[in-house]
């Protein structure tokens, strides 16, 4: 009989490895110093173990040591890479491309840089006002005054407007239906004022893999520095920074089997990228990132990544297996499912799929033994279906209808197999109260009626 | 997000799941929400010539608080009038079920299942009255 319940939201987060475990103990017992200790015998022991996790790490993606900053975790490397390149680079350019896919942490730090970008040329705007109109600007006389003077059009403004302004201009760019990017497009999509391109490893939600060694070959040829957001993934697809000319890359150590709370930003040394820190003090990692290193954290980070390199050719084939029983099993039994986004460029331990006329969170309600996700308005505080999904075109109705399952190192066949039996059936008896399947089985077309939207 | 006790109960043994004959003269056919939105209510009753609600049948699409509203106004709606059913309010459903803020749509929506049905049945009704005279 299988153990209830039965984790399958690996995306999410992964259960902690008892080896990584066991290596931390010992750090948040007698080993407890800081690393930053250099004169006594509890610091060396500290850096020792740092240094240890930092070989670690970097072996895992192709790095060398000196490359690995410690972060709080992914979304941190991910503001300190953004925020860090634009203000490094400021007298470069200001331009960055990235996908409407990507996670949160990208999107809405570079909706914070257009931000900051959009007030200073409004505040430029003003003081440009008020030299052309002779006057103080005040809010009485502002809109008066701008009605008399076209700013936009100035010279002078126009120039000010170029200078750099401490945030970003920002490009995000569609995928395809596939959930991948489009080379042609990116390309395309590069100005002289292009710095970073963000794009990521595999998507949280759908699995897709972009093709990264592709993107970073086009990015070092355009001269544009390239992050990549590689907290999906790594330990079960090969991610090389190397190979695949990666500038700056995320990486998260609870995704991996590892901790929640540590985190990593690679940043290449050869050719040299440099970034401005977002979190000023004691002048940890090489003044990257300053604050006391989390060591046990970062040990059980760096066992992580050695169990994840080492495993990984393994672990690779058994997700795979594993997810194509899922897929196969929900697929042969019931109609009317679509998997979203493409197959073929997908993490091996992702599935992501539609049950049409099956609403999500209720499925999920249904099978409440099996921690999965949906991209169901419902289960998110915003009311919105899954903005990834809607990416991709997928029509709302199936975005309210899908559901994610995130297979991972400690999912068993036997569980695969209980979840495929449980969902068909849920998904059954869901359908059998659904006026939208119904409908659909008598032929009628649901897009032709009218509905009320509310 | 937690449901209630009540949401569960009609979630897993939903009252009065089904379709009734729709061409049948005594049937209103109440369809509401939208797929794009995530709940489609589909309620039917069927109503004696002396304005009874006999029968009561629903199929919804949506989450476990949509179904519930609608299970419990099939309860509810059977054995009352038509203009009975018509006082059905929402907050009756939200207050029922204790649904958090965020579900209060679908409360509405059930509310606006009955209307939609009972329109339905006196519009057939009138049609066949202007036949017959």
């Amino acid at each position: 009989m299988v153990k209830l319940p039965i984790y399958m939201d690996n995306h999410a987060t992964t259960p902690l490895d008892p080896r990584v475990l066991e290596a931390m103990l010992p750090y948040l017992r007698e080993d407890f110093g800081n690393a930053a200790s250099r004169n006594h015998v509890f610091g060396w022991k500290a850096e020792a173990a740092v240094n240890k996790a930092r070989q670690q790490v970097a072996e895992l993606i192709g790095a060398a040591e000196q490359e690995i900053v410690f972060t709080s975790g992914a979304t941190e490397s991910d503001n300190l890479a953004i925020k860090g390149v634009i203000e490094f680079y400021k007298s470069k350019g200001d331009h960055i491309i990235t996908l409407k896919t990507e996670h949160k942490a990208i999107l809405d730090t570079c909706k914070r840089l257009e931000r900051v970008r959009q007030e200073r040329l409004d505040e430029l705007k003003l003081l440009r006002l008020a030299q052309l109109a002779g006057q103080d600007v005040t809010e009485d006389n502002q809109s008066e005054l701008l009605a008399k003077h076209d700013v936009d059009s100035d010279e002078t403004y126009r120039k000010w407007a170029e200078l750099p302004t401490g945030g970003a201009r920002v490009t995000y760019l569609d995928v395809e239906p596939d959930g991948r990017v489009s080379l042609e497009k990116l390309a395309a999509a590069m100005t002289p004022k292009t710095v970073l391109v963000s794009i990521m490893f595999a998507n949280n939600e759908i699995g897709v893999v972009q093709p990264v060694a592709e993107i970073g070959a086009l990015c070092r040829s355009k001269g544009v520095l390239f992050h990549c957001d590689a907290v999906q993934g790594i330990s079960s697809v090969p991610f090389d920074v190397e190979a695949m000319k990666v500038d700056l890359a995320s990486i998260s150590s609870h995704k991996m089997y590892g901790p929640k709370g540590i985190g990593a930003l690679y940043v290449r040394r050869r050719p040299r990228v440099r970034i401005a820190p977002i979190i000023d003090g004691g002048g940890h990692e090489r003044g990257m990132r300053s604050g006391t290193l989390n060591v046990s954290a970062i040990v059980g980070f760096g066992m992580a990544a050695e169990l994840a390199r080492k495993e990984l050719p393994e672990e690779s084939a058994r997700l795979l297996r594993l997810r194509e029983k899922l897929r196969k099993g929900l697929t042969d039994a019931l109609d009317m499912t679509i998997i979203n986004g493409s197959l073929e460029h997908r993490l091996p331990g992702n599935l992501n799929i539609s049950f049409a006329h099956a609403e999500g969170e209720s499925l999920m309600m249904g099978i409440k033994d099996v921690a999965v996700s949906s991209g169901s308005a419902c289960t998110s505080a915003s009311l919105e279906p899954s903005y990834v999904l809607r990416a991709l075109g997928v029509d709302e109705e199936l975005a309210h209808s899908s559901i994610r399952f995130g297979l991972g190192r400690f999912t068993t066949e036997e569980e695969v197999d209980y979840v495929v039996n449980l969902v068909v059936d849920k998904v059954r008896k869901l359908r059998d109260m659904s006026p939208l399947y119904e409908m659909a089985k008598e032929g009628i077309d649901l897009k032709s009626i009218e509905w009320t939207a509310h | 997000m937690a449901y209630s006790d009540k949401v569960i109960e009609h979630y897993e043994n939903p009252r009065n799941v089904g379709t009734l004959d729709k061409e049948d003269p005594n049937v209103g056919t109440g369809l509401v929400g939208a797929p794009a939105c995530g709940d489609v209510m589909r309620l039917q009753l069927k109503i004696s010539e002396d304005g009874l609600i006999e029968d009561a049948r629903f199929k919804t699409f949506g989450c476990g608080s949509a179904i519930a509203s609608s299970s419990l106004v099939t309860e509810w709606v059977k054995g009352k009038t038509v203009d009975q059913a018509m006082t059905i309010s929402n907050k009756d459903v939200a207050r029922e079920l204790s649904l958090p803020p965020v579900k209060i749509h679908c409360s509405v929506l059930a509310e606006d299942a009955i209307k939609a049905a009972i329109e339905d049945f006196k519009k057939k009704r009138a049609a066949r009255q202007a036949k017959a005279s």
